[in-house]
């Protein structure tokens, strides 16, 4: 991805992005930051997604599931036993990821729209039982008063996270950069190249020596950390979470930005994600047909692009 | 009501279930089966079809006919509307990126569903719609088990739905076309068969067929919104998986598994949790049998 001034270093063009990033609430009004710190945390969640489905070439259609259990884990540990927020994060990234093992291992023995189906009805059992466990999570009113995060500022005292998404927007970049980075060197490393090699070809590379399973399993190990991440931060950001935030549209949606950006491609999720995460607000104007226009403009950016915005032809697994 | 009573109720009630589940899953398998591509606008097609009968119904009400006529007429009514919308959908929509990666095809899919939800919405209103009863509420007693005139006629309905199917794929020249383009497109196109052609045929074959399947939700239910076309369409796409995707027999298998387990669910475990259960045998089920149950091998490929 050449810039248009020629070659400029890895390192200055995502200072330039950070910097350019960092600045938008200045500029921006309070609703925009609120969509666009969505549109962040929608990114964190196409870059988890983009580790299982772009590396490693594993359909899953029950995402939201992960960003899920990461919320209510946070949600119930803060609402029952007060735990912080920030002390929170770690066992959210730990119950997903756990998640992820526990669906991955019996679910990796079935293979391409076979293991979609059983993902996707992992994601529905995860969504109803939450609806349904009442006594715990609330049912479908939703968990209500999860805590904001604090944090102390020099010369500012405690401060609280509060309701503005000013905050959030910043949290959500940190989270988002730190994801962005680990996912980059994941992709350059031995394990991100074992992960490419299942998806090229899975027999070749278990016969040159790719543990296979295990590699499988960290796939959406990592997968799973990653969203209970974003969902740890989007209960803290909302303080009351729903079942119905969770559902399926939210895991397709998700796979659509990893997709539309180019698959496998990290710079590729972020730029699905800001994109699918902002259009529906951008259409806002046009009232009621917005998402028939946003439908509309999906198939029509697929026809365009078929192998997503910064995709590289014949890339199989896209 | 014994035990015995209370199994074969349960059992007529998910066979009614799982026979519209079975249409709109042969909708999924049929174009999976020719294309590889899992078309998840087909949920929303079935609602078109839906719909499209609950409009006829009202346009002839004034005409006062007999109901088993007008039943007719608005199957006919929904499976013309649904065809033609399967038929530009492909048209318009996947066959320009028929040879672009599949996963791509299937965010085709959901922009394609997003837009005919909408449409929906935009033209009937997002309230639940009151779908009028036609069948007259006629029920048999048979040893202490209820049968509705009702579930009779979806369950012959479908089943002549389906022994059409299935003799259209194996005993006519065009079924035969559809089998063999399933087996390889590039080789049916160098024997001369009009490859797109019958592409489309499928596409309006399945979604004449989910109509079908709409028509006999709209009845059973009694009401229709737009919104419906996600969680049936999930459960028809579900069935049409567990029964070996791509496999016409299999999908009728999967949408009656389906819909006995989940009338079985509700009727022994709780109506809460009826659909976790389904879910989860069918996940389990998965598991035991990898490739659903009268499929063939796949690759791992996404």
């Amino acid at each position: 991805m050449a810039s248009p001034r020629g070659k400029m270093p890895e390192w200055a063009r995502v200072l330039v992005v950070a910097l350019a990033a960092a600045g938008l609430p200045a500029v921006a009004n309070a609703y925009q930051v609120d969509v666009l710190t969505n549109a962040l945390l929608y990114a964190i969640l196409a870059l988890g997604l983009n580790l299982i489905v772009g590396l490693t070439g594993l359909l899953h259609l029950g995402y939201a599931a992960f960003f899920a259990i990461g919320a209510y884990t946070y949600g119930l540990l803060n609402v029952r036993l007060d735990v912080p927020f920030w002390l929170g994060c770690a066992p959210a990234m730990a119950m997903a990821g756990a998640a992820g093992v526990l669906l991955g291992a019996p679910a990796l023995r079935v293979r391409g729209d076979y293991l979609a189906i059983v993902t996707l009805g992992f994601g529905e059992i995860v969504r109803i039982s939450f609806t349904n466990l009442e006594r715990w999570t609330g049912g479908p009113n939703g968990l209500l008063g999860i805590a904001h995060p604090i944090v102390w500022l020099p010369g500012r005292g405690v401060v609280d996270f509060g309701v503005s998404s000013v905050p959030y927007y910043y949290l959500s970049l940190a989270a988002l950069g730190l994801t962005a980075a680990v996912c980059v060197r994941l992709c350059r490393s031995r394990v991100g190249r074992a992960w490419m090699a299942i998806r090229e070809e899975e027999l070749a590379a278990s016969c040159a020596g790719v543990p296979v399973l295990q590699m499988k399993l960290l796939a959406q190990a990592c997968g799973g950390a990653i969203a209970g991440l974003a969902g740890a931060i989007f209960a803290a950001k909302q303080g009351t979470i729903t079942p119905d935030s969770f559902d399926f549209i939210l895991s397709v949606m998700v796979l659509a930005m990893a997709v539309l950006g180019g698959l496998g491609r990290v710079q590729g999720a972020i730029i699905g994600a800001m994109i699918l995460g902002t259009l529906p607000e951008l259409l806002r104007g046009f009232d009621q047909y917005r998402m028939l226009l946003f439908g509309m403009s999906m198939v029509v950016i697929m026809r365009l692009r078929p192998q997503g915005l910064l995709g590289r032809t014949g890339n199989r697994a896209a | 009501m014994t035990p015995v009573q209370l199994f074969l109720q349960q059992l007529a009630n998910g066979l009614t279930l799982g026979a519209i589940y079975a249409l709109i899953a042969l909708g999924y398998t049929m174009v999976y089966g020719v294309v590889q591509l899992i078309n998840f606008a087909h949920g929303e097609v079935f609602v078109v079809g839906a719909y499209a009968a609950l409009t006829v119904v009202l346009l002839l009400a004034p005409a006062a006919l007999p109901w088993g006529l007008l039943l007719l007429l608005a199957m006919t009514g929904a499976m013309l509307a649904c065809a033609a919308v399967g038929f530009a959908a492909e048209r318009v929509a996947y066959r320009p990126i028929r040879s672009a990666p599949r996963l791509n095809a299937l965010i085709t899919a959901i922009g394609l569903s997003l837009f005919l939800q909408n449409a929906l919405m935009l033209c009937y209103g997002a309230t639940d719609r009151r779908f009028p009863s036609l069948v007259p509420p006629v029920r048999w007693d048979a040893g202490g088990v209820t049968i509705t005139l009702m579930q009779v006629i979806v369950w012959t309905s479908s089943a002549v739905m389906m022994l059409g199917l299935q003799a259209l794929v194996t005993r006519t020249k065009l079924g035969m076309a559809m089998r063999a383009t399933a087996q390889h497109v590039r080789a049916c196109a160098l024997l001369g068969i009009p490859v797109n052609r019958i592409i489309a045929v499928t596409f309006m074959i399945g979604s004449a067929l989910a109509a079908t399947g709409g028509v006999l939700f709209g009845l059973h239910y009694g009401t229709i919104n737009f919104h419906d076309g996600y969680m049936t369409g999930l459960k028809a796409f579900t069935a049409a998986v567990v029964g070996g995707i791509g496999n016409i027999p299999g999908a009728m298998l999967g949408g009656l598994v389906l819909g006995l387990l989940e009338g079985l669910a509700a009727g022994y475990g709780s109506a809460q949790w009826k659909n976790v259960i389904a879910f989860a045998v069918l996940v389990a089920l998965l598991l035991f049998k990898p490739t659903g149950l009268l499929g063939e091998r796949v690759s791992d490929r996404a």
